[in-house]
């Protein structure tokens, strides 16, 4: 079988059926698996992974699709933490409407960031929005109502729709795994139409895309605050599983975590930051309890993934002859 | 870990329950902090090691119940230590956390802890909130909090005849609080303060801020901040010669750790408040001649004070029979705390030990009569004017 896109049309077509069905078959056992899951694996572990995974999947919105290396996310994802776990704590707000309030916020904050930020490109664009993130990190330290180095602890999670009880932990991962495929499907949905062509038209060359006649800005202020939002999305869904919200979301080491997530799993691929994302978690939390330093261990394995893997774990995959039959997609 | 567990399954399997009645047959201690991090050597793998001491001095069993001690590094982020302690509760029996450094995290894994039923002992957090509005039938604080360091430093130095201060202090709220209560204190104490400036944490030049210090004449210098902050201030104070013009540093919340780092060349005359000092007493000396024999370092006072708090723990369990929550922290209550760390202890209603505190002054690399020599003591502050008292801490179990 024939690699690369100079195939001849007539052998590639059933290669790409036979790919479509297994995509589907895999896709309805992965979410076989995510609703089983909570059975066997310990479910507010597996919040976390899911909570991180949209987080990392929204950041790839804008890195691995439009080209954009923000180094600045962390506002979004810590700032939705801090306005949703306000929200349902002081006001007493029901949770979808803290959340909601989260999504907003970020979305808000996305504007101002990002319109200050796309005007320039690359290392300067990573700078300003890194610049513009401390600037809300240092604001989050002195307001009163974060509560600085304690957080915004014992965060109610109230009653979905004033009828779902969310302490009932079963609830919540359903309710959280309902959000998190929500997520992916705005994702999915805004990568595959028109705009997101677009998008990507940008990435390759902006200069030509200006010369197309699109207006270059709007589309890259358009993805930076959607990315915002998704990533606002996953912050606040967090703040209400784990029920607290503190300044580690919002510190810049945040914003790097959530690029080495993407790297690792794979840039421009769907799946690519949700198993990133994973891998680091699971990391951070598996060795907690060994005596080797983690931080250490998951430098290690971002050496190793550079080095070996350079288009992330996914990226290779589907890269490879196996991804291919999977129905994989290569990025792009 | 597995045989351990092995070992223990084998243990609880072949001994039938005899005089004390364990809900699940072992007793199991989860040492919580930052292993890998900044706090890592004023807590970390030592706290850890102090806890096994405590559990081995009962023999590692109390009635036929194994204790056993397990720990992990939160890494300073309250989502992977409140995601342990859940694990550990649900999944591994363990039945208490101690230690828990970071006041984000000690506040996550308290909130866990209530609604799990189950006791926490803090040793490393510094938060006043833990006995205030976080404070918990089933929460104890040992070793310090900010409020008792500020107030301590503040009072006693007044008398010792620093009465006039000026503070260099972190801009947020933790500096403010440490600013705040060390001036109620120095101001009621007679003393006066002249004037503070504020810095941005984090920051690395702090002459701009030192100059002004300088200036401004006051005899002590109070550096209301914590951590990498307050050393580099240490070392850059040092290399203005604050000190040796006559001004002394006072740090707020600073620990032997910490001068051990610095040396004592930058840390010479800085003044400190600190609960535990491993050469004050015999009992101390004892405890910490042992530690050190196993860690190659001296204990720092969250070291000595989850020896303490785990050797308290246990007696608890020896004295209610049982290792129930309710019964235990009811005991945790009532029993005096005599040990390597506290020799008058007591714990109030809202969860606070009470003991001594110590005005410390750092000694001249020459008064030093070796390693880990660092400090003489210049005054006992009693534990009862350090604490606050359990009424005024806004805690809704006193009233």
């Amino acid at each position: 079988m024939a690699r690369g896109s100079d195939t001849a049309p007539a052998e590639a077509t059933p290669v790409r059926e036979m790919g479509r069905g297994t995509r589907t078959l895999l896709l309805v056992l992965a979410l076989a698996a995510l609703i089983a899951a909570p059975f066997y694996v310990y479910p507010v572990f597996l919040m976390t992974l899911l909570c991180f995974g949209l987080f990392a999947a929204a950041f790839n919105l804008l890195l691995g699709y439009t080209g954009l290396l923000s180094f600045g996310h962390a506002a979004f994802f810590g700032g939705a933490a801090y306005f949703t776990a306000h929200a349902a704590k002081v006001w007493g707000w029901p949770p979808e409407f803290a959340l909601l309030l989260g999504v907003i916020g970020a979305a808000g904050l996305g504007v101002v960031m990002g319109a200050i930020a796309i005007r320039r490109q690359g290392i300067y664009f990573a700078m300003i929005t890194l610049a513009l993130s401390q600037m809300f990190f240092f604001a989050c330290l002195q307001m009163p109502f974060t509560h600085g180095e304690d957080g915004i602890q014992s965060v109610p999670r109230g009653r979905l729709f004033g009828l779902i009880d969310l302490n009932q932990t079963l609830n919540m991962y359903f309710f959280v795994l309902a959000v998190f495929l929500l997520g992916l499907l705005i994702i999915w949905r805004f990568v595959n139409s028109p705009f997101g062509m677009i998008l990507k038209a940008i990435r390759e060359n902006e200069q030509r895309a200006v010369s197309l006649g699109y207006a270059v800005p709007a589309f890259k202020l358009g993805a930076f605050v959607m990315s915002a939002a998704l990533a606002g999305l996953a912050g606040g869904l967090k703040a209400l599983v784990l029920q607290f919200a503190t300044l580690t979301d919002v510190a810049w080491q945040m914003s790097g975590e959530v690029i080495l997530m993407t790297l690792i799993g794979g840039i421009g691929t769907m799946l690519g930051p949700i198993l990133g994302s994973s891998i680091v978690i699971a990391l951070q939390q598996r060795l907690a309890t060994s005596d080797f330093p983690v931080t250490i261990i998951t430098g290690l394995v971002f050496m190793v993934c550079v080095l070996l893997f350079r288009r992330g774990l996914i990226g290779e995959l589907a890269h490879s002859r196996i991804g291919r039959a999977m129905g994989l997609r290569p990025p792009g | 870990m597995k045989s351990l567990y092995l070992t223990a399954a084998a243990a609880a399997l072949l001994v039938t329950p005899a005089a004390a009645e364990m809900t699940d047959g072992k007793i199991k201690i989860g040492v919580l902090n930052d292993q890998s991090g900044v706090y890592s050597a004023l807590g970390g793998t030592g706290s850890l090691e102090a806890a096994k001491m405590a559990a081995e001095e009962f023999g590692g069993k109390i009635g036929d119940a194994p204790i056993e001690v397990v720990g992990a590094d939160h890494q300073n982020k309250a989502d992977i230590g409140s995601n342990i302690a859940r694990q550990w509760y649900d999944t591994e029996q363990v039945d208490t956390i101690f230690d828990l450094t970071t006041s984000s995290v000690a506040l996550a894994v308290r909130a866990i802890s209530d609604e799990k039923k189950k006791i926490t002992m803090v040793t490393g957090g510094g938060t006043t909130e833990l006995t205030g509005k976080a404070c918990s039938p089933y929460g104890f604080h040992w070793a310090y909090d900010t409020h008792a360091l500020a107030v301590s430093t503040g009072g006693a130095l007044v008398k010792a005849g620093g009465d006039s201060w000026y503070f260099l202090t972190a801009d947020y709220a933790f500096g403010y609080s440490l600013e705040e209560n060390t001036t109620k204190t120095v101001e009621g104490a007679g003393g006066k303060v002249l004037g503070n400036v504020r810095f941005p944490i984090g920051a690395t030049d702090y002459s701009a801020f030192l100059l002004q210090a300088q200036a401004s004449g006051a005899k002590v210098v109070g550096l209301a901040s914590a951590g990498m902050d307050t050393q580099n201030q240490i070392k850059q104070a040092a290399e203005f010669g604050i000190t040796a013009g006559g001004q002394n540093l006072a740090g707020l919340l600073l620990m032997i750790t910490d001068v051990h780092g610095l040396g004592l060349q930058a840390a010479q005359g800085l003044y400190l408040t600190e609960s535990y000092y491993w050469d004050r007493n015999d009992a101390s000396r004892a405890f910490a001649q042992k530690y050190k024999e196993r860690t190659g370092a001296m204990p720092s006072m969250v070291q000595a004070a989850t020896y303490s708090a785990a050797r308290q723990y246990l007696k608890a369990i020896e004295a209610a029979g049982t290792d129930e929550t309710e019964a235990v922290a009811a005991k945790l209550h009532e029993m005096p705390v005599q040990d390597a760390f506290a020799e008058n202890g007591k714990v109030l209603a809202n969860g606070r030990m009470v003991s001594d505190v110590y005005l410390f002054q750092v000694k001249k690399p020459e008064e030093s009569k070796g390693e880990w020599d660092y400090y003489n003591l210049i005054a006992t502050i009693p534990g009862e004017e350090a604490y606050m008292k359990a009424e005024d801490s806004g805690c809704a179990l006193v009233k």
